[in-house]
């Protein structure tokens, strides 16, 4: 196969029609003063220098890239992982918030807002907060905060403001919405760190490029690890997509087959049709009326109706392909990936690791094949839903 | 004279179209219907849980036209929706087919005004105090039928008094357009009607309304509560 050519965006913060701006008229400024912020800061050898090295002396980078041996022999296909699981803090999330942290700081702004679903987002967050000063308001769905109690215990331990959100479903949707509300109020003095690729331009883009280290360190790996140098799929979970987009950054321009894997009940990218909610066009879960539905799903964290913008335009393309694994397929993933190779991971990157167990030796991912798998986050927030849901007989 | 216009969710309780009735017998001049929405994101509690009342009894934005069409209003109707609904084909067509000749779309700034497609139909803009002068003056410019000012940095609903940014914003939008000014969002009494149309051109009242609705006020009720903005509003001397 030939190298493929994708060029994101022609007018900024659109991919193809997707993407834009759709937010009250009172955000505008704060959206266009964290765009201008962002463009300046990414062109600045010092931010990158900064950012850098926050990266590697504080959240643990570069990540390995493990062999999946075991995996891999059970399977037929050669196995990749990128361990996102070994950051500090547990998953990805602190790549993109080390980044928007420090935009924040250089913007002047005096703390940090955001939403999570999973928790790792707030953690991270709550964290970044605590190295730099900030002080940090995190809002949460009701039912995540059951779901994930460890992890709304850890951002208070962290000096994190906790602020429960008990509309709607009660999860990552509503604590989004929730976040917005509050950024209209206070978008003087408070930033809003965005999760993952989804939200207004810039962040998007901007989110994505703060993840773009995973895909970038990878293919540098990949190129020292296989004959090839490039893997023949990559595969990566997909919530709002901030971790597939982050991977497939370092591959879009590669032969390498990009699949991201969501949640069956969570799949704005497989079965979402065009819409706009929390400040983009993009595909979402809805009805004929044009109402969000609410997702579900086991995995807090991929429990969103829709996926970031990026991700339905290289669905259009066809540069990509999103696929849905069953919230049972991903505690059998999970539990497999921790016997097999002593790795437990997240119950969102489980969902990766599903689809490869139940692809490999199939034509979607034939015998023999390479495959990278984004490990997004290690599976300890998920003890309390591993004990009620795997069978561990 | 100073314009009132206020603002009903669509739907939010059986035989909803009467507190129209009421709004207009009370003096109104324009009437907001609110097309409900699952994900109202800059609205606060009261339109919120409005928007969910009405959702919860099946109410699609469909019904609501469908109802509007049936009632036949003596007043202009302004539709006021999210642009997850006001995006979708043929949503033009259905606003005309239900006699609305007004639109908001709270969440479509100018920049993304061009995905709309309602011929026939005055799309009115929002304007923030924080919006800047150039912007301001675009907006006075793209604007229909009137402009809607944002009273306050925030999301609808009821506040003590009103904002100072409400004065300054009315003032400076004064400067860039001739169409009417409304003021919205946190206008609660009759106190603050009046106070908002001294520098305006008239008043947009949500959550005061919906309040009322939502904790059992009849059409009469409401209806007495709107003559009381339209009396605060009376007292007041035009602008220009
Ligand atoms: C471990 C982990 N993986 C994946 C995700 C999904 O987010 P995204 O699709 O932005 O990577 C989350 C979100 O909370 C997460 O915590």
């Amino acid at each position: 196969m030939s190298s493929i050519t994708v060029r994101p965006t022609v007018v900024p913060g659109r991919y193809g029609s997707y993407g834009g701006r759709y937010v009250p008229e009172s955000l505008i400024p704060a959206c266009e003063a964290v765009a201008e912020a962002f463009s300046e800061a990414w062109a600045d050898p010092g931010f990158r220098g900064t950012l850098g090295a926050l990266l590697s002396a504080y959240a643990g980078r570069p990540t390995p890239l493990t062999p999946a041996l075991r995996l891999s022999a059970e399977l037929g296909v050669t196995v990749l992982l990128k361990r996102e699981d070994l950051t500090h803090t547990g998953s990805h999330k602190i790549n993109n918030v080390l980044g928007q942290a420090l935009l924040a700081r250089r913007m002047g702004r005096t703390r940090l807002i955001a939403e999570t679903g999973a928790g790792m987002h707030g953690v991270a967050t709550a964290t970044a907060g605590a190295l730099l000063g900030l002080p940090v308001k995190v809002f949460m769905g009701e039912r995540d905060m059951e779901r994930q109690a460890h992890n709304v215990f850890r951002m208070r331990l962290l000096g994190a403001e906790v602020v429960p959100v008990t509309t709607g479903s009660r999860t990552l949707k509503d604590a989004t919405s929730e976040a917005m509300r509050h950024w209209v109020t206070d978008a003087d003095e408070a930033y809003y760190c965005v999760g993952s690729v989804i939200g207004p331009h810039p962040y998007p883009t901007m989110v994505r490029e703060f993840q773009r280290v995973i895909g970038d360190e990878a293919r540098r790996q990949c190129a020292a690890e296989l004959p090839a140098a490039i893997p023949d799929y990559v595969v990566a979970c997909v919530g709002g997509g901030s971790n597939a987009a982050g991977t497939f950054a370092g591959f879009v321009e590669t032969s390498a087959k990009l699949v991201g894997v969501e949640a069956e009940g969570g799949s704005g990218a497989a079965n979402g049709e065009i819409g706009v909610l929390h400040g983009f066009q993009s595909l979402f879960l809805q009805d004929e009326h044009g109402q969000i539905k609410e997702a579900h799903s086991i995995a807090a964290g991929l429990d969103y109706p829709g996926v970031g913008p990026e991700h339905a335009y290289l669905r259009d393309l066809g540069r990509a392909r999103y696929v849905t694994v069953s919230d049972g397929e991903a505690i059998a993933a999970a539990v497999r990936l921790a016997r097999a190779e002593g790795v437990l991971p997240a119950i969102e990157s489980a969902h990766a690791v599903a689809w490869v167990v139940r692809a490999a030796g199939t034509p979607e991912l034939p015998g023999g094949s390479t495959v990278l798998v984004t490990l997004s986050g290690r599976g300890d927030k998920d003890i309390t839903t591993l004990i009620a849901e795997a069978d561990l007989a | 004279m100073k314009l009132l216009m206020p603002y009903i969710t669509g739907g939010v309780v059986p035989g909803w179209t009467a507190y129209l009735s009421a709004f207009e017998h009370a003096g109104a001049d324009l009437i907001e219907v609110g097309l409900p929405f699952s994900d109202p994101t800059v609205d606060g509690p009261t339109i919120q849980e409005s928007s969910d009342a009405a959702l919860a009894r099946g109410t699609t934005p469909a019904s609501v036209l469908q109802d509007l069409a049936d009632v036949r209003t003596g007043i202009p109707l302004v539709a006021s929706t999210y642009a997850n609904i006001a995006l979708r084909p043929g949503f033009g067509d259905a606003l005309t087919a239900a006699g609305v000749t007004g639109l908001i779309v709270p969440d479509l700034p100018l920049d993304e005004l061009a995905g709309l497609d309602v011929p026939g139909v005055q799309v009115s803009l929002l304007a923030s105090p924080a919006t800047p002068d150039v912007r301001l003056a675009e907006i006075g410019r793209r604007s229909q039928g009137f402009v809607y000012a944002i009273s306050v940095m925030g999301t609808t609903g009821e506040r003590d008094r009103l904002a100072p940014s409400a004065v300054t914003l009315a003032a400076r939008l004064k400067q860039v357009t001739d169409l009417p000014v409304l003021l919205g969002f946190g206008i609660s009494t009759p106190e603050q009607a009046g106070e908002a149309a001294a520098v305006a051109d008239g008043v947009i009242v949500g959550a005061a309304v919906m309040r009322r609705i939502l904790d059992g006020a009849s059409p009469a009720e409401v209806g007495a509560f709107v003559a009381s903005l339209r009396a605060a509003l009376s007292l007041v001397a035009p602008v220009r």
